[in-house]
């Protein structure tokens, strides 16, 4: 056997512990380039970013749809990068998060959960329409996509919609979740993305966990627990609310 | 000891995932609602506890630190496992509906922001 297959067999066997070795480099290398930029470009932005690249080659170079985990040498970085992680981790993050914070907003949260869902669906459904599939169950199908890729695919089963639209819907909230992570860091004082408020804000208009949680991590790690707070409601709320009233109201509206 | 922080961690975690997932069988949705984010709930509030009467001391709390700490690391691994093929070759339907849903979220935190303001002024 040689050297070569020794080590790629150990990196294997050893995926999570390799992950950490393979993230934490990846971490160095994208903090040097933000001092570069004399920390204009926060290094966490550029992390996810690279991130996000090397999602793309390792998808595009083996067909997979796990991005760099599909190499089976980086599998590893999918149990690191995976749900249970992610949430455990978000988690932690509550530790030392002020409730007062968290109790002002409780109303504010709610409404723009309401108007999160609402408005993607709204999107979803008027593109989708004007985009080559005006039926009532592939607009609401594409329109829960835009909520998030969770909700897409459990309201297009729901509807019975066919096979591509589900496949669009899932896309559609893959593409949305992506731009969040991208987006946020830059348009952050435009919007005014600076307290828990408006992070809890910004957690409910967007709703996809990963986004959101890579979004606020670029702009301001003490901002993550908040956005994340509502965040974590919003798929629920879409998956509750898209293939029942917003089905039966879009329904009613194209007769 | 660290163990004992990352154990009310974790156990605020499995806790929370479980309300999440009996909640969203209760309203009758294929999905977790709200589990991480009652885990949360949990944690700043047997946290806070934990400190004020002391159980939770400083070695336990540099437990849930760690975590914490490990946050951005695992969100770029989590990055790093996306299917930004997909999101790319979804079609401009999906990736423009995709897209315009995020400038509308956008657009609505500075009106949130101001009108949750604006409501609080009133009270005063």
């Amino acid at each position: 056997m040689s050297i070569l297959s020794v080590i790629s067999k150990v990196f294997v066997q050893n995926g999570l512990v390799f992950s950490f070795m393979l993230i934490g480099i990846i971490t160095l290398i994208t903090y040097k380039i933000s001092a570069l930029t004399k920390g204009k470009i926060h290094g966490s932005a550029i992390a996810i970013f690279a991130g996000l690249v090397l999602a793309y080659i390792g998808g595009a170079s083996t067909g997979g749809s796990k991005g760099l985990a599909s190499i089976p040498l980086f599998a590893g970085v999918g149990m690191m990068g995976g749900g249970m992680f992610r949430d455990f981790a978000i988690v932690s993050t509550a530790f030392g998060a002020d409730l007062r914070e968290i109790k002002k907003c409780g109303m504010v949260g709610v409404v723009s959960l309401l108007l999160g869902v609402l408005s993607s669906f709204i999107v979803g459904c008027v593109m989708a329409y004007f985009m080559g599939y005006p039926d009532v169950v592939s607009m609401v199908t594409i329109g829960a996509g835009v909520c998030t890729f969770v909700v897409g695919p459990v309201t297009g089963a729901a509807l019975g919609a066919s096979s591509d639209v589900i496949a669009i819907s899932i896309a559609a909230g893959v593409v949305k979740s992506v731009a969040v992570m991208i987006l946020t860091p830059l348009v952050k004082d435009v919007v005014g993305l600076y307290t828990p408020k408006s992070a809890m804000i910004f957690g409910g208009l967007m709703g996809t966990s990963s986004g959101t949680a890579a979004g606020l991590a670029a702009v301001d790690p003490k901002l993550v627990p908040y956005g994340a707070m509502t965040a974590t409601f919003y798929t629920g709320t879409g998956c509750l609310l898209c293939p029942s009233v917003l089905y039966l109201a879009v329904k009613a509206i194209m007769g | 000891m660290a163990i004992y922080g990352v154990a009310l961690l974790a156990a605020c975690y499995i806790v929370g995932i479980v309300l999440g997932d009996l909640f969203g069988v209760a309203v009758g949705v294929k999905a977790n609602v709200g589990g991480v984010g009652f885990a949360m709930l949990f944690l700043i509030l047997l946290s806070n506890h934990g400190i004020d009467h002391g159980w939770l001391d400083k070695k336990a709390q540099d437990g849930i630190a760690f975590w914490s700490a490990m946050y951005i690391p695992i969100v770029v691994a989590m990055s790093s496992i996306q299917n930004v093929v997909a999101a790319l070759k979804g079609g401009p339907l999906a990736i423009g509906s995709g897209l315009v849903g995020v400038a509308v979220a956008f657009a609505f935190i500075p009106i949130i922001a101001r009108f949750s303001d604006a409501e609080k002024d009133e009270v005063k």
